[in-house]
């Protein structure tokens, strides 16, 4: 079971990360950090190493250097599996939904007990997504894209998931659904320190509390997004709005 | 409209298409031939399903090309071979229980003799070229030709005639329409296997796994599931598979060979290729398909026999590349 993090405490801490994909020098020194009752969200123009970053956090890509901490324990050496049971969420980019399985399969893949918690936090889950109950027995192939993006969500916290890391969740969704996604966002936010990707600032703004702009695989600028928010000549340098 | 109701009921048509082509041979035997042959390509089907399956299991959800299959399904022959020489009384007493008896008990030993020598050759070889087809192909085929060379130190070089117990020879004969015991004993076994196979995949949480790790192997580990162990376990299990089928078909054409493996595997990748890889209805399809095929033109063009399954493997390559069923299914 993961542990309850403090207030303000630091649950993830990435120290100056390396990462390669192929001969292709992605993550170049990478630091940031992620605080209990916050999200925090890596933003910046595509290639930037936002994907790899998360990929890199929860082992699916190798850290070739540095060190990746999760509740002051290192993890950088761990293999996925472990690192997952260590209470970390992940829902990718494509959002990696099993399309031949129902909605219950895909829960029930996620699902790493079955007891009374689990129960209780599935029962949570669908509440916050109550299109997941309506679709239950379908096949998740025929969902539509926010359908698919809650299923994603719900199964990375249906466990006691301590830190969630989503990949921009609103990409190619419409605007309801984006504003869906919000809601569900700060609902989580209250069980799990989320760390988020995201490419459309409306939603990073909503949810975000810290930012870290990413550039070449390495952090350019961090601070408060309300700051980000107020900064034009910033997101005008970096994010091109 | 026509391409409307044709899509709606693309799965309707494709199946009664099947029987009708299926029914064709009719036209050039009499009904009591074709139900003999019928039978026959059935069991065949079913001893093919036993062997493909596996094939199909392990590229599905390893995405490993196991050339080595062929071998496994050879030792898995011998394994019985042996059992069967041990309890000879057994197999030749005229006894159904002890028949059976011997034969569950050839099926289990060479199940896990076979499946732990796939966790060996999973962790010692295959784990090392995952990803990399040339690779599996290289290591696996130069496994088979340690494994049978194995089978040649062990059982010697000489082709072994295959006992079968006293329940399982002869035939029925009705209203003569001729019945081999033994392919409706392969029918059965295959029928209940299949259920098996569909019960754990569909059923049980290792199984939803399974078929979850068929579609994307990367989430499944960030979803907290250790894919190493689980390919180790499919691995056995597909290696287990083999074997069945090797012994089952060593009872089948009376006869164990060092080699015996590679005839088959030939017949297993076409069962998958037509099937779809990593669908285990698709190898029941697929092996179905070349089975019957191929008694019925084995009877009315003995000459085409080989090459029809090769036939349907390019038709159904050009007009569905990815097989019958889709992987996971």
């Amino acid at each position: 079971m993961a542990e309850e993090p403090g207030v303000n405490e630091t649950i993830l801490t990435v120290e100056n990360t390396h990462t390669f994909i192929g001969h292709h020098h992605i993550l170049q020194g990478l630091s940031f950090e992620a605080k209990a009752d916050a999200v925090t969200v890596l933003i910046g123009r595509n290639g930037a190493g936002k994907s790899t970053a998360l990929k890199t956090i929860i082992g699916l890509l190798p850290c070739s250097k540095g060190r990746i901490l999760f509740a002051n324990r290192e993890i950088q050496k761990k293999r996925p599996y472990e690192i997952a049971r260590l209470g970390i969420g992940f829902v990718p980019e494509d959002m990696g939904i099993f399309a031949n399985l129902t909605v219950e399969e895909n829960m029930r893949v996620a699902m790493l007990s079955e007891n009374e918690e689990t129960a209780k936090r599935l029962k949570r889950t669908l509440d916050m997504f109550p299109d997941l109950r309506n679709f239950w027995r379908a096949q998740a192939g025929i969902l539509s894209g926010g359908q698919k993006q809650m299923l994603a969500i719900a199964r990375a916290i249906v466990n006691d998931t301590a830190l969630l890391l989503i990949d921009e969740p609103s990409k190619g969704l419409a605007p309801i659904i984006v504003e869906a996604l919000i809601e569900a966002i700060n609902q989580i936010k209250e069980h799990s320190v989320v760390v988020l990707v995201e490419q459309n600032f409306y939603m990073a703004s909503a949810v975000g509390d810290h930012f870290y702009i990413l550039d070449d695989g390495a952090v350019v600028h961090s601070g408060n997004m309300a700051e980000l928010v107020d900064d034009d000549e910033l997101k005008s340098r970096y994010l091109g709005i | 409209m026509s391409q409307t109701v044709f899509k709606r009921w693309t799965k309707e048509l494709t199946i009664v298409g099947g029987i009708i082509i299926f029914m064709v041979p009719l036209l050039g035997m009499s009904g009591k031939t074709y139900l003999t042959l019928t039978i026959a390509g059935l069991a065949m089907g079913m001893l093919l399903f036993l062997v493909a399956s596996g094939v199909s299991i392990i590229f599905g959800l390893m995405d490993v090309l196991n050339f080595a299959h062929g071998a496994l399904f050879a030792w898995g022959a011998y394994v019985g071979f042996s059992v069967f020489k041990l309890l000879r009384n057994w197999v030749e007493a005229p006894s159904v229980l002890e028949n059976f008896g011997v034969f569950f008990v050839a099926i289990l030993a060479a199940m896990v003799a076979v499946a732990l020598l796939g966790v060996i050759l999973e962790r010692v070889l295959v784990r090392r070229v995952y990803g990399n087809h040339l690779f599996q192909i290289l290591i696996t085929f130069g496994a088979t030709i340690v494994l049978v060379e194995l089978i040649r130190v062990v059982w010697g070089p000489n082709d072994e005639v295959m006992a079968v117990p006293l329940t399982f020879q002869g035939h029925w004969d009705i209203f003569d329409v001729i019945i081999q015991r033994y392919r409706l004993i392969c029918i059965i076994i295959g029928i209940i296997l299949y259920a098996v196979i569909q019960l754990i995949l569909k059923k049980t949480k290792l199984g939803t796994i399974v078929r979850a790790g068929v579609e994307n192997r990367e989430m499944v580990q960030a979803m907290g599931h250790n894919i190493f162990l689980l390919f180790t376990g499919v691995f056995a299990a597909g290696a287990g598979l083999a074997a069945l089928g090797g012994l089952a078909m060593s009872i089948f054409s009376l006869q164990v060979y060092p080699d015996m493996g590679s005839t088959y595997l030939l017949f297993a990748f076409i069962v998958v290729i037509i099937g779809g890889l990593g669908s285990v209805t698709g190898s029941l399809v697929g092996a179905l398909i070349v089975g019957l095929s191929y008694n019925y033109v084995a009877y009315l063009i003995p000459w085409a026999a080989a090459g029809v399954n090769i036939l349907i493997m390019i038709l159904i390559l050009l007009i569905r590349p990815t097989g019958l069923f889709p992987a996971g299914k």
